[in-house]
């Protein structure tokens, strides 16, 4: 089962997200943003990093890489797509997703195990958890607070969008508590907290994000 | 605009030359005509006064540091000793790993976030030079007082700039340290620690050899930042019509090193250079210089080709500036392409300058003018060395016929508010507010991070081999006695790193100290240093490098003497790696060691206006036999923790807290037990069927071993004094959100 993971100019968690997908029993592709072959991959990562420097805006620049255009038609054609943090923030300024993540309300870059809950197992990317469940997971961020207009938002609730949820405190100020989302299809989901760095005690909080990357395999199998 | 060439120079003999404002003493300037046989060029002068300053010529520090050569022990582990950009140590199974501390004291006074920015982006760029890629971070810091105005403005500024920097480079920040003391505002000190990890065989030196050979200057652009004093050659040089004011402090763009990195990493992996210099201060004057120099001596460049940010920067400009993310190596003709090709890839600017040649001097011209003409040796390595003169402070006297008087909580009230007291002082205080700006996770390697005794990180995922650091100094025992202070700082770095399950191996430092020309500041160093080696000796650890820092004062007031000492230790499976935080209840916590009643240079003295009188004595035999129990023990303990600032307060707040799950102890002569700072202590917590096996361990290492109390509960009790851990943590976290928003 191939899993592709891009690496964009400055990307920086490419390489814990292929060690995810090998640990979870794929075969991990290393995609570079400067080409727009995708390997015959069957799903894709976009890590998370600082992709071109943040500059202009988080995920601006990334967006128009090579290799974006052939995600971009894959996905809109079910092509599963899971942007972490940055690569959320590239999946928003491609408009796979809606809404947009901007400065956390603190202003800080803010490094902590989260709590979240998983709202949403109808995507590939969370079939594995159960409805609910409550899992533990790095957030590492300048840019996370989610925001999005208001019907966005009661869209995005109505038709069970929001993948993931802060539990507790809000950790950054985004609408709803909201952590992650994915689009209609569901295909396509963006997350701000880091699934692949949470995939074994030895190194992370726990690792209960490693069921993302299962959960992908496992769903790949079944089509 | 007229070019001083060297044609120049030897027809006009008597030009006066601005040295002064350079930096220059008269009889260096002397020296420097003595050596060539004419005057200088303006490049040259430009060349000598910036590799001739202390920073760069380490001109005061030479005749003490040499006895970390003369004092070294023997090991086997060191494969690239000092004098390279880092030095380099076998950590078995055929990887090799270079680590360093460097100073950036001065850039982050003026500018906090690109000074500290900047000092983690060279100090990551010398770790990428040996060739290794840069596997954490960790950055000692230190401030005015916690209140004072201007550390608002300071400490914020350098945490986002190190967060700023190193989270967009990938590299974990696993550690550090952050204290205030007031001798610190006007001067702040920001050190950072890179470690880097590579194979064996793909170690890199500085060195340019190799007729033909092609010298490369790759990565950003040159501009006119970090030229500081230079400026002043080409207000001389020059008409008014370009812009003046050029900022001293440099500007990082992390996103370029992180390109640089992974460019400079696959470069390495298809092996395509000889030698490999990072340009940090005194930028391409020293890489072009040190590269000759390190090499067969010979090479020419031609500086106009050096791709420019800002085009009028003149010749001598273009020599001094201090533009990060640049590295210049040398290549062979036949691997250019394959190396051109590379950058290309990542979009790193990469220009062909020049060339070695089998001469014996750097040649540099600019558009076919010869401007400089050095022996590179003389530049880069025989700058003057001064002994500069050497006297005992009056203020040791006064300090060891003082009588300190702090009082020790004794009932159970005294002790509850005591311990509050303490773990809400700014140097005891939660450091999250500080650390969480950090991402420790990236690179998914990292098994331990701050607040654990060291940071410790994974270098192979099928072998689990990793490795541990820690930097560590007691700044007021420096003060009260710079032998002991350095042997201190050195001895609890190890007990850190053995206290986490890693074995200590080698040593970096930091030597962060007032002005060398007040006999009394060198003193201090001397002192510390001559301490550093005598330890590093008796501990079998050889020093792999380091950093000095002079001039950290304001007016008369020195800072007090901060030898930032840092231990990597290895471990051989992270696996087996011990915490601080209590795992649960129940379990039988012991105390290692004991504390005495000397105060001297502890949190709770401080915090009652005192120093002290005498530091203690480093205990080295004892300190010996306390890192091979803890490294014995290991797989009995249940967490472990070593005490040190703030005494056992703090240390059992830390245990308490970090899985907050609390403990009862009981302990006698409690007011010193709890805030006395006594080197060689250690909390261990271990199930009650495994107490016998400790205490027999203990008795066969000779170190004092006792039970003080048991885990659980929520609540800290010491002696009676019931601390709720919501009171607790509260007290412990609050203080630096409320400091600094």
């Amino acid at each position: 089962m191939r899993i592709g993971v891009v690496t964009f100019p400055g990307s920086l968690d490419d390489h814990s997200a292929l060690r995810a997908i090998e640990l979870a029993g794929g075969e991990p592709v290393s995609l570079f943003h400067g080409s727009t072959d995708l390997k015959e991959v069957q799903a894709v990562v976009l890590p998370g990093g600082f992709s071109y420097g943040d500059y202009l805006r988080c995920g601006a620049i990334s967006r128009f890489s090579p290799i974006m255009e052939s995600i971009i038609i894959a996905a809109e054609h079910g092509f599963p797509v899971l942007g972490i943090c940055n690569g959320f923030q590239i999946l928003c300024e491609s408009h796979l997703l809606p809404g947009a993540l901007t400065r956390n309300s603190d202003l800080h870059f803010i490094c902590d195990d989260q709590k979240v809950a998983v709202e949403n197992i109808k995507t590939p990317w969370t079939a594995g958890y159960t409805q609910g469940q409550e899992i533990v997971i790095p957030i590492k961020n300048g840019e996370g607070s989610f925001q999005c207009s208001d019907e966005t938002l009661a869209e995005l609730e109505a038709e069970s969008r929001v993948v993931l949820r802060y539990v507790g405190k809000n950790p950054n100020g985004s609408r709803n508590s909201i952590a992650g989302i994915s689009n209609k299809q569901g295909n396509v989901v963006g997350v701000m907290p880091h699934p692949e760095q949470a995939i074994e005690e030895l190194t992370g909080p726990g690792d209960e994000g490693l069921i993302f990357f299962s959960s992908i395999l496992k769903e790949m199998v079944g089509r | 605009m007229s070019l001083d060439t060297v044609a120049v120079a030897t027809a006009n003999p008597d030009a006066l030359q601005p040295y002064e404002q350079l930096g220059l003493k008269a009889d260096e300037y002397a020296s420097i005509k003595q050596i060539l046989g004419r005057r200088p060029t303006s490049s040259e002068l430009a060349m000598y006064s910036v590799m001739w300053s202390e920073h760069c010529s380490y001109k005061s520090s030479k005749v003490h540091l040499k006895q970390f050569g003369e004092k070294a022990p023997h090991s086997d582990a060191l494969l690239v000793g000092i004098g390279e950009n880092a030095g380099v140590v076998d950590i078995g199974q055929g990887y090799a790993v270079t680590f360093k501390i460097e100073s950036h004291n001065h850039p982050s006074f003026v500018e906090p976030y690109q000074g500290a920015a900047t000092g983690v982006g060279g100090i990551v760029r010398d770790i990428l030079t040996m060739g290794a890629r840069p596997i954490a971070i960790m950055d000692p810091l230190r401030f005015g007082l916690a209140d004072a105005k201007d550390t608002r403005r300071v400490l914020p500024g350098i945490v986002s700039g190190v967060g700023g920097y190193g989270n967009c480079l990938g590299v974990p920040n696993i550690g550090g340290e952050v204290v205030f003391d007031e001798t610190y505002a006007g001067n702040p000190l920001v050190n950072a620690l890179c470690v880097g990890v590579m194979r064996h065989e793909d170690i890199k030196l500085a060195k340019a050899h190799g007729t033909g050979n092609l010298v490369v200057l790759f990565g950003a652009k040159t501009g006119g930042d970090g030229i500081g004093g230079v400026s002043v050659l080409a207000s001389e040089t020059f008409n008014d019509a370009k812009p003046t004011k050029r900022p001293s402090v440099q500007v990082g763009d992390p996103f370029a090193e992180k390109v640089l990195i992974e460019c400079c990493l696959e470069i390495f992996k298809a092996d395509l250079v000889v030698g490999i210099q990072d340009l940090g201060g005194a930028g391409l004057s020293c890489a072009t210089s040190e590269l000759a120099s390190a090499g067969s001596g010979g090479m020419e460049i031609q500086l106009e080709k050096v791709p420019l940010r800002d085009p009028s920067l003149s010749p001598e400009e273009i020599l001094m500036s201090e533009s990060q993310e640049r590295m210049c190596a040398i290549v062979e003709p036949s691997n250019i392409k394959h190396f051109m090709a590379i950058c290309k890839k990542w979009d790193v600017t990469a220009t062909v300058i020049g060339e070695v040649t089998d001469g014996t001097n750097l040649h540099i011209t600019f558009n076919g003018e010869l401007i400089v003409d050095v022996p590179p040796r003389t530049v880069a390595h025989d700058g003057p060395i001064y002994n500069r003169p050497i006297e005992k402070p009056t203020y040791i006297a006064e300090r060891q016929s003082a009588k300190i008087n702090v009082p020790l909580p004794s009932s159970p009230a005294e002790i509850k508010a005591a311990v509050l007291t303490l773990v809400a002082s700014p140097n005891i205080a939660d450091k999250s507010w500080v650390t969480s700006q950090y991402d420790r996770y990236v690179q998914g390697n990292s098994v331990l991070s701050q607040p654990e005794d060291s940071g410790m990180v994974r270098i192979d995922a099928k072998t689990n081999l990793g490795v541990a650091i820690s930097t560590d100094v007691n700044a007021r025992w420096a003060y009260l006695d710079p032998y002991e202070g350095a042997k201190l700082a050195l001895l609890e770095s190890c007990r850190n790193i053995a206290t986490t399950g890693a074995k200590p191996l080698a040593v970096t430092n930091c030597l962060n100290f007032g002005s060398p020309e007040d006999p009394g500041v060198m003193w201090q160093f001397a002192e510390a240093v001559r301490g550093l080696a005598d330890i590093c000796l008796e501990m079998g650890l050889p020093v792999t490098g380091g950093n000095v820092s002079f001039y950290n004062q304001t007016g008369s007031v020195a800072i007090l003497p901060t030898p930032v000492i840092g231990v990597l230790g290895v471990i051989q499976d992270v696996r087996t790696r011990t915490k601080m935080g209590l795992a649960k209840s129940g379990l039988e916590i012991y105390l290692l060691g004991r504390a005495d009643a000397n105060l001297s240079g502890s949190e709770w003295a401080y915090l009652h206006n005192e120093i002290g009188n005498f530091a203690p004595k480093a205990d080295v035999a004892m300190e010996t036999r306390l890192v091979n129990l803890l490294l014995e023990g290991q797989p009995l303990f249940e967490s472990a923790h070593d005490i040190s600032n703030g005494g056992l307060a703090a240390a059992l707040t830390e245990i308490v807290l970090k899985n907050k799950i609390g403990a009862e102890i009981t302990i006698d002569d409690v007011g010193v037990a709890l805030m006395s700072e006594t080197p060689g202590q250690v909390l261990i917590a271990v199930d009650p069927k495994s107490s016998h096996e400790l205490i027999a361990l203990a008795e066969t290492h000779k170190i004092e071993c006792r039970k003080i109390g048991i885990s659980g509960g929520d609540a800290l009790t010491i002696n009676g004094a019931a601390i709720p851990l919501a009171e607790l943590s509260q007290a412990h976290t609050e203080t630096f959100p409320k400091l600094f928003g």
